[in-house]
C-alpha cells in the first residue's frame, strides 16, 4: 500500500498497460473474439450467417442473435472499432512493457561481471570443487585450458590466496524477447501502412480489353496510373477432367500508349508494375460473349494444308481447297451430351467448350456436329477435312486481384526479426562462470560456481566434464 | 513394394507398440519395454520408406519435379506426415531422456490418427495439385507446420501427464480440468468410432465421413439415442474423474519425475513455437501474398493459428516473466494443444475458407 501512495495515476496507468495482465486480457479478448468471427461468414449474406446461427442455436434464437451480432460489428469484425482498438491496446501493451524492462535489463546487459567472494560461489545453481595438485599459479593455465571447450574468455584478477577467474556468455541474449516484441509492432506498422497507402481491389478484364482502372469492394474505381490489358486467357486442365491444372492470362501493360511490359500470369506467379500487383484469382464468361467473341479454326481439306480462319457467332465459312461449307449455329461453354442425344451446358465456364457447326458441300446441307475444343476427335469430319477448334477468343474474362501495398516489406522485415529474435530468446542462453584457485598447502582447491538462464543441465554436463579432463590429467601426471 | 503396403504395416506395426508399451507400463519387465521400442523404430523405418516412395509416386505422376511433388496436399497425406513427426519426436526424447512409459500415450496417439484414416474413408489416393497448391512455398510451409505440431501434441501429453502425477485431490481445479480433458478426448475418439462403424456397415463407404460425424451419437435424429449417448458420455467423464487417481498411481511406478515431465513440455513448446512461427505464419503469409495477393486475410485458418499462436506465447511468458512453473503452465500447454486440433481439423472439417485442401 505504502509503494501506491506514492505513485502518481500516470504511473497507475503505466504499470497497468506494462503488467502481465493486461496482457492476457488482451491476448483473451482477441483470441476469444476472432473465434466468433471464423465461425460467422465475414462480410457474407445476411442469410448464410442466419443459416449458421440457427444450426448453432436454434430457429427462435437465431434472428435476435443475429442482430446482436450485427449491431456489435461481428459480421465485418476484423475491419470494426473495436478490434482495431484490441489491436492498438495490444501495440501500447507491447510497447509500455518493453519500454519498462528494457532500460533495466539493458543496464544489466551493459554491466561488467565482477567477482564474487567465496560464500557466495557456493550458492549457484552449478557447482563443482575439486583439489588438485600444484600451486594455484601453475594450475591456473591447465584449468583454463579444461574449461576451453565452453568457450569463455575470462578475466583474471589476483587474490589473496590465489586468483579468480571469470567470464559469461551469451549475454545480449536476454535482448532476444525484445526484438521479438519490436518485430511484432513492425509488422502492425507495415499494416497500417499497407492499410493507408495503398489499396486492395478487383478487375474483371475481358480477352482484348483495356482498364485503367481497378475496383475496390465497394464498387469504386481506383486508377492505377497506367492501362492494362487482357491479350489471352486460357486454362489448362488434368486430362480428360474438370479439375484446372493451371490458369494463365497473357497481360500487357500500357503507360503513356506505349506497351511497356507483357507478361503471363499463372496462380503463385503475379505481375507487378510500379507498386501495383496483379494476381491470377478467378475467370470465367463475359455475360455477352457470344457477340464479341471471335472462333479460331484451323481447317484444312481432306489431305491438304492447315488454315487459319477467324470467325464470328452465325457466320459461314469456306475450307479452303474444297467445297465444303460450314455454318456456326451455336456454342456451348460445357458441352454434355444426354443418353436422348440432347445437348446442354453443365457448366458456366469454359470446361468444355463446344460449338455446333451446319455443313453444306456445294450448297447442299450435309450434316451437323458438335466440334469439341478438348477432344481432337470431334475435329474430323466424315469425308476428310479438318476444322480444328483453336479458341473461342474474347468471350472470357480473367479475375484479377490487384493490389498495391507499399507497406509489405516492412511487414517482411518484422517477421525476419521476429523469427531472429524468437531464436535468440528461446535458444541462445546467458551463462555464466566463476573460478576460484585457493592455495591449499601446494595444492589448489578449485571451486566453480556458474549459472546458465536457459538450458542449465547442458551446461552443467559441459562443466562437468571439464573437471573430469582436469582429473584425470593430473593423476595421469602422478 | 508400393507405398501403400508399407504404410499399412508401419500403422500395424505402431498399434502392435502400443500394446507393448501398455503392457510395459503395467507389468513393467524390461524386456517387453526393449521389443515396445524396436517395433516403433521398425514402424518409423517402413513409414520412412513409404513416405519417400509416395513422394516418389506423386513427383512421377506430376511431372513437376520433387521439390514441388511434397505429399502433404490433402487430410491423408497430412495425417501420415504428422504420425511420422509425432513418433520421431517420440524416439528423440526416448532415447535423450531415457524415459519408455512415455510410449504408452504417444503411440495410441499415432495409432488412432491412423486409424482415423482408415475409418473416416479419407481419400488416399494421389490427387492433382489445384493451381493455388504448386508452390515452392508448399514445401517449407507445410512441413514445418507439421513439426511444430508435433511438437505441440508432445508437449500436451507430458502436460497431461505432469497434471495427472501432480494432483492428488479430487476437487482440485487442475485434477478436474485434467480428468475432463482426458474424458472429452476419450469420448469424442469413441463416438467417432461408433460413427464409423455404422457408417461403414450402413452407409456407402468411400465416402468422407464428414458430414456424419456424431450422427449416430450427440447429434442422432432419434432423441432416445442422443439423450443416452449424452448420458453414457457424462457418466464416462465421471468415472475418469472418480478413478483417475489410479492412472496416477501407474504412472509414480516410473521414474518419470514431474521435473522431467515439466522439461519436456517446455522444451517441445520452446521448439515447436518458433517453428510455428516462421513456417506457419511467417512462410503461410508469404505465400498467400503471392497467391492470393494478401499476406494476412483472416481466414479461419489463419485465424485460428494466431489464435494458437497466443496461447503457447502467453505459455512462455508465464513461465520466462512470472517464473510459472507446474500444474498452471501445464494446464495452457493442454489448452495449446486443443487450439491446435482445432486449427489443424477443426477448420477443415467444420468452418470453409480458403485453406480448404486439407478437408476431403
Amino acid at each position: 500500500m505504502e509503494q501506491g501512495k506514492n505513485k502518481t495515476f500516470v504511473d497507475k496507468i503505466w504499470d497497468f498497460f506494462a503488467s502481465v495482465k493486461f496482457a492476457v486480457v488482451i491476448f483473451a479478448l482477441i483470441s476469444s473474439t476472432s473465434i466468433v468471427g471464423t465461425i460467422l461468414d465475414q462480410k457474407a449474406e445476411p442469410a448464410k450467417n442466419l443459416q449458421i446461427l440457427t444450426k448453432l442455436f436454434g430457429e427462435s434464437l437465431s434472428p435476435i442473435l443475429y442482430n446482436i451480432f450485427d449491431k456489435l460489428g461481428f459480421m465485418d469484425m476484423y475491419h470494426s472499432w473495436w478490434f482495431t482498438a484490441l489491436l492498438i491496446f495490444f501495440s501500447l501493451n507491447l510497447i509500455i512493457c518493453s519500454a519498462d524492462r528494457l532500460p533495466r535489463i539493458w543496464k544489466l546487459v551493459k554491466e561488467p561481471l565482477g567477482p564474487v567472494p567465496e560464500a557466495n560461489l557456493k550458492k549457484f545453481p552449478i557447482k563443482q570443487e575439486i583439489v588438485i595438485k600444484g600451486n594455484p599459479d601453475t594450475v591456473k593455465d591447465s584449468v583454463k585450458n579444461a574449461l576451453k571447450s565452453t568457450l569463455f574468455r575470462f578475466t583474471e584478477i589476483k587474490e589473496e590466496s590465489g586468483y579468480q577467474l571469470y567470464a559469461q556468455k551469451g549475454n545480449y541474449s536476454r535482448l532476444g524477447v525484445y526484438i521479438t516484441h519490436l518485430s511484432i509492432l513492425i509488422i502492425l506498422i507495415g499494416a497500417v501502412i499497407g492499410i493507408r497507402f495503398g489499396f486492395k481491389g478487383y478487375l474483371n478484364l475481358p480477352e482484348g480489353d483495356v482498364s485503367h482502372a481497378a475496383f475496390s469492394e465497394m464498387e469504386k474505381e481506383l486508377p492505377l496510373g497506367f492501362e492494362i490489358r487482357c491479350d489471352n486467357f486460357d486454362v489448362e486442365f488434368y486430362g480428360e477432367s474438370d479439375m484446372p491444372k493451371e490458369y494463365k492470362s497473357w497481360l500487357t501493360i500500357i503507360k503513356d500508349g506505349k506497351e511497356v511490359l507483357r507478361k503471363s500470369i499463372v496462380v503463385n506467379d503475379p505481375l507487378s508494375y510500379e507498386g501495383i500487383t496483379f494476381y491470377q484469382s478467378s475467370f470465367g464468361l463475359v455475360p455477352d460473349g457470344l457477340s464479341r467473341g471471335i472462333f479460331i479454326f484451323n481447317v484444312a481439306p481432306a489431305g491438304g494444308q492447315n488454315s487459319t480462319i477467324n470467325l464470328r457467332y452465325g457466320d459461314t465459312f469456306q475450307i479452303p481447297g474444297s467445297s465444303v461449307s460450314g455454318k456456326i449455329m451455336n456454342f456451348s461453354p460445357a458441352l454434355k451430351i444426354d443418353e436422348h442425344g440432347h445437348a446442354s451446358s453443365y457448366a458456366n465456364h469454359m470446361d468444355n467448350p463446344a460449338v455446333l457447326i451446319d455443313f453444306f458441300d456445294a450448297g447442299k446441307y450435309k450434316y451437323s456436329g458438335w466440334i469439341l475444343k478438348r477432344n481432337p476427335q470431334t475435329w474430323q469430319l466424315p469425308d476428310g477435312p479438318r476444322v480444328e477448334f483453336i479458341d473461342y477468343w474474347g468471350v472470357e474474362f480473367t479475375g484479377l486481384q490487384v493490389r498495391k501495398d507499399p507497406g509489405v516489406w516492412i511487414v517482411y522485415f518484422g517477421c525476419i526479426a521476429m523469427s531472429i529474435g524468437l531464436f535468440i530468446a528461446l535458444f541462445l542462453s546467458h551463462r555464466k562462470i566463476w573460478v576460484k584457485l585457493v592455495e591449499e598447502k601446494n595444492n589448489t582447491r578449485v571451486i566453480i560456481g556458474a549459472t546458465a538462464n536457459k538450458n542449465r543441465t547442458a551446461f552443467e554436463r559441459k562443466i562437468d566434464r571439464s573437471m573430469a579432463i582436469l582429473n584425470k590429467k593430473q593423476e595421469g601426471e602422478k | 513394394m508400393e507405398s501403400s503396403v508399407l504404410f499399412g504395416l508401419s500403422t500395424m506395426a505402431y498399434f502392435v507398440a502400443m500394446m507393448m508399451y501398455i503392457t510395459y507400463l503395467a507389468f513393467r519387465k524390461p524386456q517387453v519395454g526393449v521389443l515396445a521400442t524396436t517395433i516403433t523404430i521398425f514402424g518409423f523405418v517402413s513409414q520412412t520408406i513409404a513416405l519417400i516412395l509416395r513422394w516418389k509416386e506423386f513427383a512421377d505422376l506430376s511431372g513437376m519435379g520433387f521439390m514441388r511433388s511434397v505429399p502433404l496436399t490433402n487430410l491423408y497425406e497430412s495425417l501420415v506426415f504428422f504420425v511420422w513427426c509425432l513418433i520421431a519426436g517420440y524416439l528423440i526424447i526416448e532415447f535423450k531422456f531415457k524415459i519408455r512409459s512415455f510410449g504408452a500415450f504417444i503411440t495410441p496417439v499415432a495409432g488412432l490418427a491412423l486409424a482415423f484414416i482408415d475409418l473416416t474413408g479419407v481419400s488416399k489416393e494421389i490427387q492433382p495439385l489445384v493451381p493455388a497448391l504448386k508452390s515452392n512455398w508448399l514445401l517449407a510451409h507445410v512441413t514445418m507446420s507439421f513439426i511444430a505440431y508435433a511438437a505441440f501434441s508432445l508437449s500436451f501429453s507430458t502436460g497431461l501427464m505432469y497434471l495427472i502425477t501432480k494432483t492428488e485431490k479430487r476437487n482440485e481445479l487442475p485434477y478436474i480440468f485434467w480428468t475432463v480433458t482426458f474424458g472429452i478426448f476419450a469420448v469424442i475418439f469413441v463416438a467417432m468410432g461408433i460413427d464409423m462403424v455404422t457408417f461403414k456397415v450402413a452407409v456407402k463407404p468411400d465416402v468422407f465421413v464428414k458430414t456424419y460425424l456424431f450422427k449416430t451419437s450427440f447429434f442422432s435424429t432419434s432423441p432416445i439415442v442422443k439423450i443416452l449417448s449424452w448420458i453414457l458420455g457424462l457418466t464416462t467423464l465421471f468415472i475418469i474423474w472418480r478413478y483417475g487417481l489410479f492412472l496416477k498411481k501407474v504412472i509414480d511406478k516410473f521414474n518419470v519425475t514431474a521435473d522431467m515431465l515439466d522439461e519436456i513440455t517446455y522444451k517441445s513448446i520452446a521448439i515447436g513455437f518458433p517453428i510455428f512461427t516462421l513456417g506457419g505464419l511467417v512462410f503461410g503469409a508469404i505465400w498467400a501474398d503471392q497467391a492470393w495477393g494478401v499476406y494476412w486475410s483472416w481466414d479461419p485458418k489463419e485465424t485460428w493459428s494466431l489464435i494458437t499462436w497466443f496461447i503457447y506465447a502467453f505459455y512462455l511468458h508465464g513461465r520466462m516473466i512470472r517464473g510459472w512453473r507446474g500444474k498452471k503452465v501445464a494446464i495452457v500447454a493442454v489448452i495449446g494443444f486443443m487450439a491446435v486440433i482445432f486449427t489443424y481439423l477443426g477448420v477443415n472439417l467444420l468452418l470453409s475458407g480458403l485453406h480448404a485442401y486439407g478437408g476431403s
